[in-house]
Order: structure tokens, then sequence, then C-alpha cells
């Protein structure tokens, strides 16, 4: 029986950058939250023992420890389902700060045309270039009414980065200047150049010089030291929201902080939540507590499965493709790539940032003629510098064995002689790729895990082949001694390191017939639930998705601001 | 305090013991004799007479012991890591940099025993994109794949594992990868193998403190400093920068 604690005011499932930045924000605003942490506490000085890519790479100390949880996956209908026994495709972020403890950094703003996708495609190629099996959706705001959000988001985490004139309008330039310009990212400069692309530093959440955000949150430049992705960052230099954001609601004296809290249910009446259900994980006691609004700032998985786990909002059904809890579960393609090796020449290698790279905006969204492709969007095509781990990184040419004499002499002679040229590629949903509840599995506290049914679409496999040959023009143009291309987009496998931008399940709209939440992250159907994350993006677009994601968390605090004083459905 | 100065300090200390250890001939009442003894040559006769310095002993590891292999175990993982990451003109093999320590060490730890992977039933038969589903722990399929790679030998060389020539060892580890060497307790030696080869490759490339990478020459061979706190001084050099490699030991200082 659980222990039913005070009736608070706003209970935030999740302190990661969605729950910290709604936690900031309405603490300063003087009202009480709890916030609710299913994994440990954790500060910066804890960092200082993490150049250990074995303990945070391999063996993922920061993720979720998947024997209490996990996802399911199948790549259709047809298969059984089978968990997600280790680590391999995407890793999943725990304890305080979430993932925004162990991310890169890199901090890009969406499109204009990612928020008008469904209008601004119809418009220019006309109705039939969306095919009828992908749920293309306006996502029920404009980038220039989310350009305010950004830009809090920006200065709040001091963004390094330079304007991009093909990109969305600006109100102020980035808050930090770019990241220092290698010989690395150079390499690619000069070669995008004389083809006559524009490419830009990408926007980078490791900041370019020491900066003091507006909560008066002073940081320090990045040190270049090459742990940022699974890292988190002994100098703070990575906006991360345990140094930026969770210390200025702890500040305010409002924020009640429960780690080891997991979340199991959220209780409600079918239109209204009452409350929720956790267990201390340490103790396995169980507490309700109750609360006037509930936010739900977990991971985009734990989104969906919080809300279909409790009953809230219709499930979607692939059958007919109505409801909408677990629809247009998107990700993203990044197969199409060139490895370049060069035979007498050796880069610092060791050296890096999560968010150090360089990038070109012309095979971005629409900002190139899909007439004659069979698909939409596109990709950010992309050399990046994060510094070279040693387990990691031991990449030979194509055709070398992968073990014995040939792969020790090929994978050392190349070490610090091998650049690439990727792309990451935007992924649109389609109407058989959802998410919804395993009807076999469980988690350690006996819920039902999430099942995604997801494989790579005709669309992601066109845009794949398109990127590859891009990223080979432009590898063959910086003249290294041997190209390996891949331009073939193999079928999802979980096992598989891509990356973690996993979006879509709880996704937004103007409509409640065809989206779970409204553009204050309000749910539709309970108006004091409010889902905020990653799994509000009705498709994913070709940039890392953490600078939308904190865009969105501040509308959405300023949205239940809204409702605590008002009540009823903000649009 | 950096790493040169903790070896410097550290091969001191052993230096003095030695010294302590040869002068008296006697310790704790025992007397020394074999190798030691002789190395002292006349000591005997003159005991007020500094002897020169000894040889400079080679500092005990205390981390170079098993915790769960068996002696055999630990020498056929030795063979099977050498084949993986094989000594050349680069520098060392696998087994001088003690991978096979370090997969001992791996095996006996939380993740030989998968404390954090999904455990809960039911287990089938998964597609290749449906990632593993193997309800053997891994120090067993571990042991259980160095069993089957002495009872391959045997079937096909009639020779245990450890007995065979290079080129043997190497066509039964092929066999291993490409899964046609038989079944561990119903699980593809394919399995096994891709956990020898990253076992491999961490035991030659992770910090030290692990128990492999010894003396970080896996990571002086491909140029790696290891861990330091930042290269904003390098980062920009046209040419390439070598740095001593440092552990994470060096880390310790800080606060």
């Amino acid at each position: 029986m659980a222990t039913k604690l005070p009736k608070e005011p706003v209970v935030v499932i999740g302190m990661g950058w969605a729950g910290g930045i709604i936690a900031s924000e309405l603490t300063k605003a003087g009202i009480k939250v709890v916030g609710l942490e299913r994994g440990k506490e954790r500060k910066m000085s804890d960092y200082l023992m993490v150049h250990d890519e074995l303990r945070f790479q391999h063996r993922e100390e920061l993720m979720q420890d998947l024997s209490k949880e996990t996802v399911t996956h199948r790549n259709n209908s047809k298969m059984r389902a089978l968990p997600m026994r280790q680590y391999g495709t995407f890793i999943v972020g725990d304890g305080l700060g979430g993932a925004g403890s162990h991310w890169n950094g890199q901090t890009y703003r969406f499109l204009p045309y990612d928020f008008e996708i469904k209008t601004m495609t119809e418009e220019r190629y006309g109705k039939n270039k969306i095919k009828a099996d992908y749920p293309l959706q306006n996502w029920g705001i404009t980038y220039d009414e989310l350009e305010p959000y950004y830009d809090t988001f920006e200065k709040m985490s001091g963004i390094s980065g330079e304007t991009v004139e093909l990109y969305g309008r600006r109100s102020n330039p980035y808050p930090t200047k770019p990241m220092l310009k290698t010989p690395v990212l150079e390499e690619f400069e000069k070669a995008a150049k004389k083809l006559g692309y524009k490419p830009y530093m990408m926007p980078s959440a490791n900041l370019s010089e020491n900066y003091e955000n507006p909560d008066g949150i002073a940081r320090a430049a990045c040190q270049y030291c090459a742990y940022c992705e699974n890292f988190g960052c002994e100098y703070g230099a990575k906006a991360d929201p345990v140094v930026t954001v969770l210390p200025v609601a702890q500040e305010t004296g409002n924020l009640d902080l429960r780690t080891h809290a997991n979340v199991t249910q959220i209780l409600n009446d079918g239109t209204k939540a009452t409350g929720v259900i956790y267990v201390d994980t340490l103790t396995g006691e169980e507490f309700e507590q109750p609360a006037e609004v509930v936010v739900v700032a977990s991971y985009v998985f734990n989104n969906a499965r919080l809300l279909l786990n409790s009953g809230l909002g219709k499930p979607y059904n692939p059958a007919d493709g109505t409801g909408v809890i677990g629809k247009n579960y998107c990700y993203q393609v990044s197969s199409g790539y060139s490895t370049l090796f060069y035979n007498d020449r050796e880069f610092n290698l060791y050296a890096g940032a999560g968010a150090l790279g360089i990038e070109i905006p012309e095979f971005t969204g629409d900002n190139f003629d899909h007439t004659n492709e069979n698909f939409i969007h596109g990709a950010g095509i992309r050399s990046t510098q994060y510094g070279n781990r040693p387990i990691a990184n031991n990449n030979v040419p194509i055709g070398t064995p992968s073990w014995g004499k040939e792969f020790k002499e090929q994978s050392i002679k190349y070490t610090n002689s091998i650049l690439q040229v990727k792309s990451q590629g935007a992924s649109m949903p389609h109407r058989q790729n959802y998410i919804d509840l395993d009807p076999a599995y469980k988690d350690a506290y006996g819920m039902p895990l999430l099942r995604i049914t997801y494989d790579y679409t005709e669309q992601d496999k066109e845009l794949v082949k398109y990127m590859a040959k891009v990223t080979k023009s432009i590898a063959e143009e910086m003249g290294p001694d041997h190209i390996d291309t891949v331009g073939e987009q193999a079928p999802f496998n979980v096992n598989v390191d891509t990356n973690t931008h996993n979006t879509g399940g709880v996704i937004m709209g103007a409509e409640p017939e065809t989206s779970a939440i409204n553009s204050y992250q309000q749910m539709w159907d309970a108006e004091n639930v409010f889902v905020v994350g990653a799994s509000a993006f009705p498709h994913n677009s070709c940039f890392n998705p953490t600078g939308t994601l904190g865009a969105l968390s501040y509308r959405a605090a300023e949205g239940i601001e809204t409702y605590l004083k008002q009540g009823g459905s903000l649009v | 305090m950096t790493d040169n100065e903790n070896n410097q300090q550290a091969n001191t200390t052993s230096t003095r013991r030695a010294f302590l250890k040869n002068s008296g001939i006697t310790f704790g009442g025992i007397v020394i004799g074999g190798t030691i003894g002789g190395l002292l040559g006349n000591v005997k006769e003159e005991p007020t007479e500094q002897p020169a310095p000894a040889p400079v002993a080679e500092v005990a590891n205390p981390n170079v012991a098993l915790m769960f292999f068996t002696p055999d175990e630990y020498q056929t993982t030795n063979a099977a890591v050498e084949r993986i990451f094989p000594e050349d003109e680069n520098g060392p093999g696998a087994m001088e940099l003690n991978a096979a320590i370090y997969i001992d060490h791996q095996l006996a730890s939380q993740w030989g025993v998968n404390a954090k992977d999904y455990r809960l039933g039911p287990f089938y038969k998964p597609e290749p994109t449906q990632g593993e589903q193997i309800k053997l722990l891994r120090q067993d399929l571990f042991r259980l794949g160095l069993k089957r790679l002495d009872n391959y030998s045997s079937e096909n060389y009639e020779k245990q594992f450890l007995d065979l020539e290079a080129e043997e060892q190497d066509g039964v580890l092929a066999a291993f990868e490409e899964g046609k060497a038989g079944s561990i307790s119903g699980v593809s030696t394919t399995e096994f193998f891709k956990l020898l080869r990253q076992l491999t490759l961490e035991g030659v490339y992770a910090d030290p403190m692990y128990g492999g990478n010894k003396e970080m020459l896996g990571w002086e061979m491909r140029k790696y400093p290891g861990t330091r706190m930042g290269y904003i001084n390098e980062i920009q050099k046209k040419d390439f920068v070598e740095l001593e490699p440092n552990s994470l030991q060096s880390h310790m200082g800080h606060s």
C-alpha cells in the first residue's frame, strides 16, 4: 500500500533537460515543484574521474540499468518483439541530468520547413509527393513562434556558433563565438568551399569561451579533452542540467528533489490526473504524490510508456491509423558516409570535443530541389572531431580482416590518419512504425515494457543513397589516399550503434484527432498533464534534437504557469 | 604529480627494497640463496662494504593474479588473445599487454555476471536484427568457449588449442568467428568469438587500472596520450603532437 503524501502544485517526472528547465522556470516564479528522478544524484565534481573509456562508454555507467527497464523491438508487426538485453544502438540516460549529462552538445534549431512540413511540401511538389503511408504532420506551431524559446535555451546553455543564411531567422546571434577551427575541420572546409558550399561551425554546447548565463551561472571554456559523449564534463564547459538549470531551481528553495524515485503510474480519472505513484528504487517503498499538475518529462520511451500504463490518451492503432499515443515514432539515418585514409599525414585525433564539427546547410530540409528524388527532407553533411578513443576507434579499409596481424597493422597505421565525411539524415514517420506496450515482457516493478515496431522506410533508403554520394564527392575533393563509401541502409538493428535521437510517440499538433498534445505540450485529453521532450516531435529532422527539445520545454513552462493561474485548455 | 614522477618513485622504492634484502642476506631469519644470493658474489666476506646497486628488479604488479580463471584457462586465453592482436614490429601483442589478466578481472566483475543486462525471460532465438538473446552469463559463455576451443582443436588436430601452431590457431579462431565450430551449450561459437575479440581490444586499450594495457604500451603504440585534462594547446597544431601517455591515476591528485 502506497504512503500518501500531502498534495503539491506540480510534480515533474524526470530531471533531465526537459524536467530541469520546467523546474527551474516554475521555481523561479515562486511555484513549488516536486522533482522525481529514478536515478541517482549527481554533481560536477563527480565527473573528475570520467576519462575512462571502458567504464563510461563501453560499460555505460551513466545509462539506465537495463536489468530494471529496457525496451523490446521488432522490425514489423509479423515478428515477435524481443527485449534489448544489453546496449547496442541507443543509450538511455539515467540520474540527475539524464541524457543531458552524457550528450555531445550539438545544439541546433530545426528549420522553418520542419514545423510546416506537410503544407510546404505539398505547396512545392504537389499533394502526391507525400505517399499515403507517411502520416506527415505540421507541428501546430511555426518556427517564428518558437524562435524566442530557442533564443532563451541558447542563452541559458551558452551555445557557441555562427549564423547560417539558409536556416531560420535569428533574433540574436549565438551567445558565444564558434568553437576552434582545427586542421581536421579545415580539410573539410577547403573541399566544401571548392564545391561551392558554405560550411559553418556546428552549434555547440561545449563552451568556446568562459560564459555567464542570464541566471548568473558562470561556466568555464572547453579544454578539448575529448571526453563528451557518454561522459560528464569535469569543467562544466558542456551544458548539462546538473550545472545549469538544476542548481538554479535548487537555489530558490522551491524544488523538492527526490532521487531514486521511479514513477510507475499517473493516477487519473480519464480526463484529469490526480497525482503519481512512485517506488523508492533502493528500498522498494511505494508512495502516492498527489498534485495539481503532472509534468511527464522522462525520456521519449518512458513518456509514452507511462501514459499507456496509466490509461491516459488514446493508444495508436496501426491498422486504421486512429489514436495517438505511440504514433509517429521516428529515428534518424546515418548510414551514408565516406571514410578517408591518408598514408602520409597525421592529425591530432586524440583531441576533440563532442560538438566540434563543421557542416554544410545545402542538403538539409528543403534547401535543395526534391522534384526528381524519391524522398523529402535531407541530411547534415559534416566532419567532426570528437576525439578518437582507442577501444571504440579501430577503423581499417573495407576488406581488411577484423582481427589478427593485418588488422593490428592497419588499425595502428591509420589511427591518426583517418577522417570521415558523414551524414545525419531526417526520419519521416510511417504508419507501421510505432510504439506500444509489450504483451509479454515487464520491468523490475511488474509494469509492461515499451515495444518498438520499427524499420527503415523506402524514403530512408533513398535518402541514404543520395547523401552517400554527396559525402563521396566532398571526400574526393579532400584528396586522401583511399576512400571507403557506405551508402546502403541495412534493416534497423537494435544491436548496431547509430545514435540516440529517438522521437515521437506523444506528438504535438493543431488537432486532438491527430496529435496527443498542443503546442504548450498540454495533453488534449487531460488538461493538467504536460508531456515534454522529443516525444513531442511529429517527425525527426536531420539535426540533433536537444535544441528543439529545450525550446519546447521553455514554452511548456510558460504554459504550465498560465494553466496554474487560469486552468482549461491553453489553445 | 605526473606519472613519470610516480614511476620514478616506485622504481626508487623497489631498488631500496632489493638493496635491503640483498645486503642483509638474511631476511626475516631466512637465508636468501639461489639467484639473489648468487648475484651478491662475495658480499659475505666484506659485509661492511656496500655492494654495487643490484639490477633493478621488475616492479611486482599485484594486479597480475587470477580472480576467475584456472591457470589452464588463463594460458588458453593468453594464446587466443595473442592471435587476435599479435606482437609485431609496432610493438607487443595482447599477451604481453596482459589482456588475459584484464579478461580474467572483467569476467569476475559484475559485468561478467550481466548485472546491468535485462535478464527476464522468456528467451527466444532472435532475428538477426534483434540483438543477442543469450541465457548464459558472460563468464560461463567464456569458460565454456575456452573448453570448446580445446575440444575443437582436439577434434581437428588432436592437440589442445595452446599446443597448436599459430596458423592452426588462426584457423580454429576463424571457424569460431564463422560459427562453424559446433555450439556452446546452444550458443553459436560466433558469440564467443565476438566476446573474445571485444575483450582483447579492451584489454589492450583500456586504462591500465583494469589490469591490461601493461605500462600503457597499448596506447604508446598508437601514440594515444591516454588521459589528460585537456588539449587546448594541441588541438589547432598542423603537425602531429606526440605526448607521453597518462593513466587515470594522474587525475587522483585533482579536487
